[in-house]
């Protein structure tokens, strides 16, 4: 029983980790229908850029502020500069660009920070909590990871439903001509758009790296997991994506806990297809339209 | 380079008459001939090898998953060779040591090392890195009758004089180590249960196989794998713990080393570790560790190794006494003073010793074939602690470890050396002989 | 429903020579059999490639065999993603099933090559299959999702399966030059003419199953699914025929690339490789075969090539310095996308002019509706430049008159 209870919650941590990562991708799959595969990658840029402010100053709180300013910054340079040549043009041009983005950065890291593993701080202690004489396996981090997760999640609900900037980011994202029309400013959302993504991105990686090591490849199995959560919740629904997030997390701890680590990616597949064979358009999905 | 085959045609030819006219000249008078006054002249006497020069080549994950750690091995080989060269060669030969990128990638280890060989006409390849990378493309070297030496891997597979005669191993492998740990736990830890925790691949399961051969069965009681590409672990450790192992035996990389360390503490599971050489680096672990020790005392990441049983087929790089170290030492702060002195950097300069030591038994002007006979015929001992196993029937090297604890961030032996075999069956003995020292000018002698 | 005859080509009369490119005209028989076409192709391509091969060294050899398995991989990859409108980042898993069916029979059952490279091409054909039926009601980023999983699960087989499979270390796959051709004829030219002629084979069945009734309704099923399904096509039949046709391609590719290095391993056939796949087929072209031709050298070459310029400038000796060829590579890959939105077959296309002139209209990339009505409806694509074409080659003057009357 306390194994359970150890595989469901440090599954759920794990969950929040993809779920945030999913929830950067339905963002801009949204607003631009890309799907950006350097997610990660920037993830584990801003990361970086984090850990030499620990270093220089030693403060983490301060690296976690500026590792999500440079996810901003990060997102809405990418968007501005790379994403929006390709806009407009056939949409897999976006997918080849996005992986030349991906490895151009890793290359970047390894060029600037090296390949080595770097040890990365959390921000509270890594010792395991406990009820009583039951080991939870969880830390204090792991609930920081799920807070901050949700908070940023609920933080991005409330800004799309009820502020004005909300009302023109889902405008731009649900028909940019005639919200162009309406006079919405829809290039300036769409980098916005990025730029919450790459938010959402560098909260992933300062929540994650702890736990991986950092280095230019760390983040490329997140990444692929995260873009499997967003699948499972269907890219349409942020909502999805965090339910997706969990739902991957805790299946995939439960497969290797109780079947060992062989089996971990066949599990992971076959909840996506599982998945997909119910509701082809993910869990939280309206059913796809079709246009004659 | 585009060579056609009438050009190649022609070098060989070359060679083969200025090695009959060496020949010739060396069988007149021994006071004719050059300046060397006796020594035979240096010929191009086999591809890669010039009158100047000898160019090796090898395989190496510079950058991609693998990098960490493991891109320090060949410049740190390559340090000793430049020390070699500043100090009149290879009997006069400069070692030109060009290894590629393959970024641990199979696909891409076959591209480079058929580049190497056919295009760049490598002499040898020498400590081609990493199991499923260097299987890709050893038979081809083989067929290619290049010699394949010392490869950076403890799989048994590279121990096939039969069927890969120019392919020679190294370091101490996998099964060996696995038996050596496996008969001090079984010794020490009488009674205790005994979980494995091992990668899912041959390093691991090589590992596991050897501790099979020594641990009683009953005192096992459970076995987890993890898959390098998921650092997800928490839930293998936990099913341990759920097990009751009181002593877990890892084959991890020190990656994983460190993340197991982190996760049972994060689980508030707290068994004995004893670590695979492989992954137990103390350096290289407290820096994994170190962004644990905010706030608290001075090496905190220290305080996460301390106790970690492991064991250690190269001298503790905290003996400084020892004259093995100081050789690396010396090496290490000319050459290389931007890595730590780990386990990697020595790692790299004691297959760099090796590698002198086989080119200078091999002689002035060696064939390929000579140096696969040099090394079939037994290499002295050189960094190891233990002899090397090298004959024509045995491809295998370092044969034997001590066993050691990391207590304040070093490794401390424990113990004697062990020597074994790979065999389910055969005895692990103590080594009576003690290791020689390093000679005082640093470079083998020939 | 009536099943609607495909467009009649419009044969030239035969006393006219057809104009093949600039100054170059054929006889119109040539022009009007499409099979007799290709084998053209395919015959002048084996003779240029054969000549290649026995003038340069071995080291060329095995670039171009690998080439060639790269090349038939992309093929099947760009049909998919070009012509049947569906996405795969797991073609992968495919060349990894045909490479280790072709290393399971010939080292428990011995059969001849030839027999070898054709059942595992079947098999791999028979995994694609199921995977199509598991996957034909997805679309898009959903069906990108499934074949990444894909891609990423399968190496769990030769893992768990790992006495028959041989685990990581993978299995042992080592032809020898047959016999007929004498003592002296070197391995590598055997294993580059061995991947080019089967490449060229594949390539030529491709190229015709392009044209003929297949490629057309996959075309019609990729621009407007309803649409053709209203005019008699089954969607699902097709979208699994082109996944079969895609592992076919993948799995043959798969044994040459078994083939040419010797080995199977998980580690040859990582996620990292389905996703170059993916890379080569977008930057040669999608659509189109000369694109893959493209894709295929630029994946084996330009690694190479970057690395080569790094190393003779002295650097690539640590990590640091490693990473500039993978930072240009990513760079190069970016710029291509950016100044050849159609790939490098498209810019091509569209720097040489029309060179033939064909009735059948073959849009390359999947655009769907470029009504301009229906991106309003629509409302889930971005803004569209009114000024994008659909299609690189030309279209005959009398749609180019259509389009005009629309507007």
């Amino acid at each position: 029983m306390v194994e359970f209870l150890e595989f469901t919650l440090t599954g759920l941590s794990a969950g929040m980790i993809y779920a945030a990562i999913a929830l950067s991708l339905v963002l801009i799959w949204r607003g631009t229908r890309v799907l950006n595969y350097s997610q990660g990658a920037m993830a584990m840029l801003t990361s970086f850029i984090a850990l030499e402010v620990v270093y220089a100053t030693g403060n983490y709180w301060l690296a976690f502020a500026i590792a999500m300013v440079s996810g901003l910054g990060l997102g809405a340079v990418v968007e501005r500069i790379v994403v929006r040549q390709v806009t407009g043009r056939p949409p897999l041009n976006a997918v080849i660009v996005t992986i030349g983005l991906l490895i151009g950065i890793e290359g970047l890291a390894g060029l600037f920070f090296g390949g080595n593993n770097r040890s990365f701080p959390e921000p509270y202690s890594p010792n395991g909590l406990s009820i009583g004489k039951v080991a939870l396996g969880i830390t204090r981090n792991d609930i920081f990871i799920g807070v901050a997760v949700l908070a940023a999640a609920g933080l991005l609900a409330v800004v799309f439903q009820y502020t004005s900037i909300g009302l023109r980011l889902r405008a731009t994202a649900f028909n940019s001509p005639v919200a162009r029309l309406l006079g919405v400013r829809v290039g300036r959302m769409l980098t916005l758009g990025w730029a919450l993504a790459g938010l959402l991105g560098a909260l992933a990686g300062m929540l994650v790296s702890p736990s991986t090591l950092l280095s230019p490849n760390s983040m490329d199995t997140i990444f692929v997991l995260g873009f499997t959560a967003a699948v499972i919740g269907g890219l349409e629904s942020p909502v999805g994506a965090v339910v997706g997030g969990l739902i991957l997390g805790v299946v995939l701890s439960y497969a290797g806990g109780y079947l060992g680590s062989e089996v971990v990616n066949l599990f992971g597949l076959a909840a996506l297809l599982l998945v997909l064979m119910l509701r082809p358009t993910g869990l939280f999905s309206s059913a796809p339209a079709r246009r004659v | 380079m585009i060579r056609s085959h009438s050009a190649r045609l022609a070098a060989v030819v070359a060679g083969l008459a200025a090695l009959s006219l060496a020949a010739a000249a060396c069988s007149s008078s021994s006071s004719g001939g050059g300046s060397k006054g006796g020594k035979t002249a240096l010929t191009n006497s086999a591809p890669g090898i010039t009158k100047t020069s000898i160019l090796i080549g090898s395989h190496q994950p510079l950058t991609g998953i693998a990098a960490p750690g493991y891109s320090e091995i060949a410049p740190s080989a390559n340090a000793y060779f430049q020390y070699v060269n500043a100090h009149g060669g290879i009997f006069g030969r400069k070692i030109v040591y060009k290894y590629l990128n393959d970024q641990y990638i199979p696909a891409d280890t076959s591209s480079v090392v058929h580049q190497l060989i056919l295009q760049d006409n490598v002499y040898a390849i020498f400590n081609g890195l990493g199991t499923p990378t260097h299987l890709a493309v050893a038979q081809f070297i083989n067929s290619q009758h290049v010699p394949d030496v010392f490869v950076a891997s403890g799989c048994e597979c590279w121990n096939a004089p039969s069927t890969l005669p120019d392919t020679f191993g190294w370091q101490l492998d996998y099964v060996r180590e696995g038996k050596i740990l496996g008969n001090y736990i079984a010794q020490h830890f009488k009674g205790k249960k005994i979980g494995f925790f091992f990668q899912d691949d041959e390093f691991g399961q090589d590992g596991v196989k050897g501790l099979n051969y020594e641990i009683p069965k009953k005192q096992i009681v459970a076995k987890q794998s993890y898959d390098p590409t998921n650092i997800k672990i928490g839930p293998q450790l936990a099913a341990l713990k759920a097990a009751g192992a009181q002593v877990v035996v890892s084959f991890t990389v020190p990656a994983f080393t460190a993340i197991m360390k982190l996760t049972m503490l994060g689980l508030k599971y707290n068994p004995q570790l004893v670590v695979s050489d492989v992954g137990s680096d103390p350096i290289t672990l407290a820096g994994l560790l170190a962004a644990f020790a905010k706030n608290k005392t001075k090496g905190f990441g220290n305080a996460l190794t301390q106790g970690i049983i492991t064991d250690g087929y190269l001298p503790s790089t905290a003996e400084t006494s020892n004259s093995w170290i100081q050789l690396a030492s010396m090496i290490h702060s000319t050459y290389l003073s931007k890595y730590p002195l780990d386990g990697n950097v020595l790692y790299g300069i004691a297959t760099g010793y090796t590698f002198v030591q086989a080119m200078l038994k091999a002689g002035r002007n060696p064939s390929r074939q000579d140096l696969i006979n040099a090394i079939n015929g037994g290499l002295p001992q050189g960094f190891s602690v233990a002899p090397y196993a090298y004959s024509a029937t045995d491809h295998n090297g370092v044969t034997g470890a001590y066993m050691a604890v990391i207590k304040n961030g070093q490794l401390v032996p424990t113990s004697s050396v062990f020597v074994t075999d790979d065999t389910p069956t055969g005895a692990i003995t103590t080594l009576s002989t003690s290791q020689p020292n390093a000679p005082a000018s640093n470079i083998p002698s020939p | 429903m009536a099943t609607p005859s495909p467009t009649p080509r419009q044969a030239p009369p035969l006393s006219d020579q057809v104009e093949f490119g600039p100054g170059i005209s054929v006889s119109p028989w040539l022009a009007r059999s499409t099979l007799l076409r290709h084998a053209v192709f395919a015959i002048v391509g084996a003779v240029a490639l054969g000549v290649i091969s026995v003038s340069l060294g071995a080291y060329r050899d095995f670039q171009m065999a690998t080439v060639a398995a790269n090349v038939v991989a992309v093929a099947g990859l760009t049909v998919l993603i070009g012509l049947s409108g569906q996405i795969s980042i797991g073609n992968g898993a495919f060349m990894a099933v045909g490479g280790y069916v072709a290393a399971l029979l010939f080292i428990h059952l011995h059969w001849p090559l030839e027999l070898i490279i054709v059942a595992a091409t079947v098999a791999a054909a028979l995994v694609g299959a199921i995977f199509g039926i598991a996957a034909a009601r997805l679309r898009g980023p959903y069906l990108a999702g499934a074949t990444l999983m894909l891609a990423v699960a399968l190496p769990f087989f030769a893992t768990r399966f790992s006495g028959v499979l041989g685990g990581d270390q993978g299995l042992g796959f080592f032809i020898t030059v047959p016999g007929f051709l004498g003592v002296n004829f070197s391995l590598s030219r055997w294993q580059a003419w061995l991947s080019c002629g089967c490449g060229l084979i594949a390539l030529l069945l491709l190229a015709n199953l392009v044209r003929s009734r297949v490629g057309r309704s996959w075309r019609a099923v990729r621009d407007d699914e309803v649409a053709a399904a209203l005019a008699g096509i089954n969607v699902a039949r097709m979208q699994i025929l082109a996944f079969i046709v895609s592992a076919a391609c993948a799995g043959l590719g798969g044994v040459l690339l078994a083939i040419v290095v010797g080995t199977v391993s998980p580690g040859l056939f990582t996620l990292s490789l389905s996703i170059q796949l993916l890379t080569a087929a977008v930057l040669g072209g999608l659509g189109s075969l000369a694109g893959a031709i493209w894709g295929g050298v630029l994946l084996v070459l330009a690694p190479t090539y970057l690395q080569d310029v790094v190393v003779s400038h002295g650097f690539a000796s640590q990590t640091t310095s490693s990473s500039i060829p993978i930072v240009a590579y990513g760079v190069v890959l970016i710029v291509v996308m950016l100044i050849f939105p159609r790939g490098i077959q498209g810019g091509l296309s569209r720097l040489a002019g029309p060179i033939i002139r064909r009735n059948d209209d073959a849009p390359a990339a999947p655009t769907p509706g470029d009504d301009p009505r229906a991106v309003l409806t629509r409302g889930d694509d971005p803004p569209r430049s009114p000024r994008e074409r659909t299609s690189w080659r030309r279209r005959s003057p009398a749609a180019d008159r259509k389009e005009k009357g629309r507007r």
